[in-house]
């Protein structure tokens, strides 16, 4: 083969600038090889190095007692207590499920259950987030369908339950899709592992699939926007095999039970070479690996290609010496090839060899401390201020309360997600005790009483209107959806989804949302533990909403006193928790209908959103509502509906209004944050009042609950009143009429 | 009593099954590998859910040719009784231990949600304390139950269907048989009866918190079958 001249003109097409490209050559004070700058592409692009977002993610909490590990590991961790912990992350596969929805998909679960088994945590529940163009838009079906076959496939088969998450459509998602992937595994405490690569003559082992030539510079693509020439990325997508992937992690597990593992780390983006870099860099260590012993699946690969490869399902990892025969044992055992491929050294230097020849050298230090770090300008765009002046006083209220109530529950952000959900093994495992339909996730953890809560959440409109406040939102929200249920909110994982940050109005968004963020987890004591950013969402100039999603993840005490959102029986009176102030600014109201995202919403009180959880956490505790579920997108009657909107159900609702209210618009579907519907028993009334009085949070009844309708009175006259029946059958086909368009 | 878990590569619902024997039941349960021929003499032997394999080339077509399975079909041939339960049930049906296949679902999709069951014949291994309709879940892509028609006749004519899925109130419907299985099929029994294998997973309803505990009924049935052959 000929000698590849490397320049800077090839350092371009990789995705290096010419200051980068002139810092590359002081590192290694010459010219690279041209496996070098694969190298340094990979490693320095958006997606591995967070560039642009490195200074600004330093300002998130990452703290608490309970927090075991924070950023900056394959996962976070977090002590549940009676010696167990969790470790959790969430990552997106954005880029990759948009070129090919199925695989790009199926294989963001694979990467993001070897992150977390790779700590040596069983993973027990998968999430995920999922947003999509607009129904009308010709591809939204197609990826919808490929995107959640590939989740459903590739968990189902690991055995993995996937227990809730977010379905989203927004036409600002038409040009770029997003998949956000969430794993949670259990471990013991004292049983953690780490992607380390320590002690100079230890051996560097490989195990998992052999590598090919797929989703070779991966990373870089996800580091670009999307142009006309996109579908010819599809090369650069990776294939899941979810049978080696459930081989690989009771492999890991297993031999984790050996003494013989130094660290261990998944081979995700930029495969091989960032995650031995990485094991190398936590260690101040060096690494020696010989990229002729990497096990191919195909013939004639160079070492650039080996280099880069993204061949799903690979660990590297480093184990004590004089091991080799159990490691081996282990791994014949579970049909998995694996390789001694190398060593770790003192060198601080990653060096490479193919075929006798070394192929790469490069220190360390260089890679990681002296990566690109931009403080990208950022400017207020001038649409923040102009969509804040929106006077939503011009829109026509609602005529038919019925009309509008009925269109906007089979509406696509509010109709059955059943659809998705029925897709995905939700019970493999027996650990769950709530999955999706409920506000959040649960699993139970077997030998205690304990349960571990999730849920995922996100308002890109309201993070477009305000991506400071809009974010505050999202957590406040994502705790609440915990509370509700009884499980005390302990720490997040986000994923940042963002445009170009190249641009000064996407990152003023980025620096306003990590903004927001700091101050919602600061005040709610839930720390960032980990997370992913994914920049460049963008085709052809446009960008999505900033859509920084986050789950929060908590702890129930006794799982016996889980509270669900439905109604159980008949009379139960219904109460309304939290400041009752909706508005249709920013609303889903105002976007569905009316197509615009404009105005001013109601800020979150985070002051007051802690004590409503705490409220919240309080009323569980004593088993004193039968049910609470969070008042959220399109509003009061949505929420109410979503109470009974259960199969087989058939209690319903009566609700006698005697407020003021200027809009029914507002009252019915508006919307603000910290507010709770809950139901509860006559004669415990009282004593739920007393409670909320000694929290300082706001309290009415408004109604009760009643058979087979759902019936609103104002003032003495009746203006609605449907069978559940109809709302429910509007409600559950919603989903399948965006296929049929 | 003993129990014996078949694990094979792939297999994700084999620690759900020893749970439920094990932890729910108390029961004495080896755990034996595909690749072993000693069952370590079991009174029953279950074969547990997942992608054994992959699901590659057919659902349950690999594991079926492995030195356990040939242990299982000798146990079984003896008399012995085994429950295959999702992947297990295909793993039976491409062994010849039960006749027919498991389709694809007819939505071509995987599905995972509760299904009501009716045991159709009480005087068999696995049903005499089924005494009301079990509400059990499923999650399979492939449980859409086949067979010739002269098979078909004759599984109905020996009562040979264990389980039919139905509707909450018990009866016969469409609506109810999600993967579109024939006749309603949920579980088939070999020519003996010993021999069990049902797409829904009784090892999921096995404790009240997870929503229903009927899947208990089945290995209570066979508990009891047992203590009257011993006696």
């Amino acid at each position: 083969m000929a000698e590849i001249e490397v320049n800077l003109e090839l350092a371009r097409k990789h995705g290096i600038n010419e200051e980068e490209w002139e810092t590359i050559k002081k590192i290694l004070r010459r010219i690279p090889t041209y496996e070098e700058l694969g190298i340094f592409s990979a490693m320095w692009s958006e997606h591995c190095s967070y560039k642009s977002s490195r200074i600004h993610l330093k300002k998130l909490p990452a703290k608490a007692p309970w927090v075991i590990q924070g950023p900056g590991e394959n996962a976070g961790i977090i002590d549940i207590g009676e010696g167990y912990a969790v470790a959790f992350k969430m990552e997106s596969h954005n880029h990759p499920s948009f070129i090919e929805p199925y695989q790009g998909a199926a294989t963001g679960v694979g990467g993001i259950l070897r992150d977390v088994f790779t700590m040596g945590a069983r993973p027990l529940a998968n999430l995920n987030g999922l947003f999509f163009g607009s129904p009308d838009n010709p591809k939204t079906p197609y990826l919808i369908k490929g995107v959640v076959a590939g989740v459903g496939d590739y968990g189902n088969c690991v055995g993995v339950p996937t227990i809730g998450g977010q379905v989203t459509f927004h036409f600002c998602f038409n040009g770029n899709n997003l998949v956000n992937a969430f794993t949670l595994g259990l471990m013991k405490s004292d049983k953690i592992f780490r992607g380390k690569a320590e002690g100079a003559g230890n051996p560097v082992w490989y195990v998992g699939s052999k590598t090919g030539r797929d989703g070779i510079h991966g990373a870089t693509m996800a580091s670009a926007e999307f142009s006309e020439e996109t579908e010819e990325k599809k090369p650069t997508v990776q294939v899941g095999d979810p049978f080696t992937e459930k081989l690989l992690l009771e492999a890991c597990l297993e031999i984790m039970e050996k003494d013989v593992i130094v660290g261990i780390q998944d081979m995700g983006a930029a495969g091989l070479t960032s995650s031995s870099l990485e094991m190398a860099e936590r260690s101040g260590s060096g690494i020696k690996i010989d990229l002729s012993k990497i096990p191919l699946r195909e013939k004639h690969m160079t070492p650039y290609e080996i280099l880069l490869s993204e061949s799903q399902e690979r660990m590297l990892f480093v184990a004590k010496r004089g091991r080799e025969k159990e490691i081996l044992e282990i791994f014949r055992k579970w049909n998995l090839d694996a390789a001694q491929i190398g060593e770790v050294t003192d060198t601080k230097r990653a060096e490479f060899y193919f075929e006798g020849k070394k192929v790469a050298d490069i220190p360390i230090e260089g890679i990681g401390e002296s990566s690109p770090l931009y403080n990208r300008p950022f400017e207020e765009p001038k649409r923040f201020k102009e969509n804040q002046n929106f006077n939503a006083g011009a829109i026509e209220d609602v005529k038919s309360l019925k009309k509008v109530f009925l269109d906007f529950i089979s509406s696509p952000n509010l109709c059955s997600r059943k659809w998705v959900y029925r897709q995905y093994d939700q019970s493999v495992r027996t650990n769950t005790v709530m999955t999706s339909g409920s506000d959040a996730g649960i699993i139970r953890i077997k030998g205690t009483k304990k349960g571990v809560a999730m849920s995922l959440d996100v308002n890109p409109r309201l993070c477009f209107l305000n991506p400071k406040e809009g974010t505050k939102c999202a957590i406040a929200e994502s705790a609440l959806n915990l509370a509700v249920c009884g499980a005390k909110p302990l720490a997040i994982t986000d994923c940042l989804n963002f445009g170009n940050p190249e641009k000064k109005d996407v990152m003023w968004e980025f620096v306003e949302s990590i903004e927001g963020m700091r101050e919602a987890c600061i005040k709610l004591e839930t720390p960032v533990v980990s997370g992913n950013v994914s920049f460049y969402n963008e085709t052809e100039g446009t960008g999505i909403y900033p859509t920084p999603s986050v789950v929060m993840v908590g702890v129930v005490e006794d799982v016996n006193n889980i509270v669900n959102p439905f109604f159980k029986e008949e009379g139960l009176e219904i109460v309304l928790i939290g400041k009752n102030d909706p508005v249709i600014e920013g609303s889903l109201y105002l976007s569905h209908f009316f197509n615009i995202d404009k105005g001013k919403f109601n800020f979150v009180d985070l002051d007051y959103h802690r004590r409503l959880i705490e409220l919240l956490l309080s009323l569980s505790s004593q088993k004193l509502i039968e049910s609470a579920h969070d008042i959220s997108d399109g509003g009061l009657l949505p929420a109410l509906a979503e109470c009974f909107l259960k199969e087989g159900n058939n209690i319903g609702a009566e609700l006698f209004l005697d407020e003021n209210f200027e809009r029914m618009d507002a009252f019915f579907f508006g919307e603000t944050p910290s507010r709770v519907l809950v139901s509860i028993k006559k004669e415990k009334c009282n004593r739920l009042k007393s409670i909320c009085q000694k929290f300082n949070i706001d309290y009415k009844i408004i109604g009760k609950t009643g058979r087979n309708i759902l019936k609103v009175v104002f003032n003495n006259k009746e203006i609605l009143n449907i069978p559940l029946s109809e709302i429910f059958e509007k409600w559950e086909k919603g989903f399948e009429r965006i296929f049929k368009k | 009593m003993r129990a014996t878990v078949i694990e094979f590569l792939g297999s994700n619902c084999d620690h759900d099954m020893v749970y439920f024997i094990r932890d729910v039941f108390k029961i004495e349960t080896e755990v034996v590998w595909f690749t072993e021929r000693d069952l370590k003499n079991p009174d029953i032997v279950l074969l547990p859910g997942g992608f054994s394999y992959g699901d590659y080339l057919r659902p349950g077509a690999m594991a079926s040719r492995t030195p356990a399975m040939e242990s299982v079909r000798e146990f079984a041939k003896r008399g012995g009784i085994v429950l295959g339960v999702c992947n297990g049930f295909q793993i039976l049906c491409e062994s010849g231990l039960l006749p027919g296949a498991l389709l694809r679902n007819k939505t071509i999709s995987f599905i995972c949600d509760d299904v009501y069951l009716k045991a159709e014949n009480r005087e068999t291994p696995f049903t005499s304390m089924v005494d009301r309709i079990l509400k059990i879940p499923i999650a399979h892509g492939d449980g859409n139950y086949f067979c010739d028609e002269k098979t078909l006749e004759v599984l109905e004519k020996e009562k040979r269907v264990a389980f039919r899925y139905v509707s909450p109130d018990g009866k016969i419907d469409d609506n109810w048989n999600f993967n579109g299985a024939t006749n309603s099929i949920a579980g088939v029994l070999s020519e003996n009866k010993r021999v069990l294998g049902m797409m829904p997973h009784p090892e999921r309803a096995c404790e009240k918190i997870l929503g229903s505990e009927d899947g208990k009924l089945i290995i209570e049935s066979v508990i009891s079958f047992l203590e009257k052959t011993d006696g």
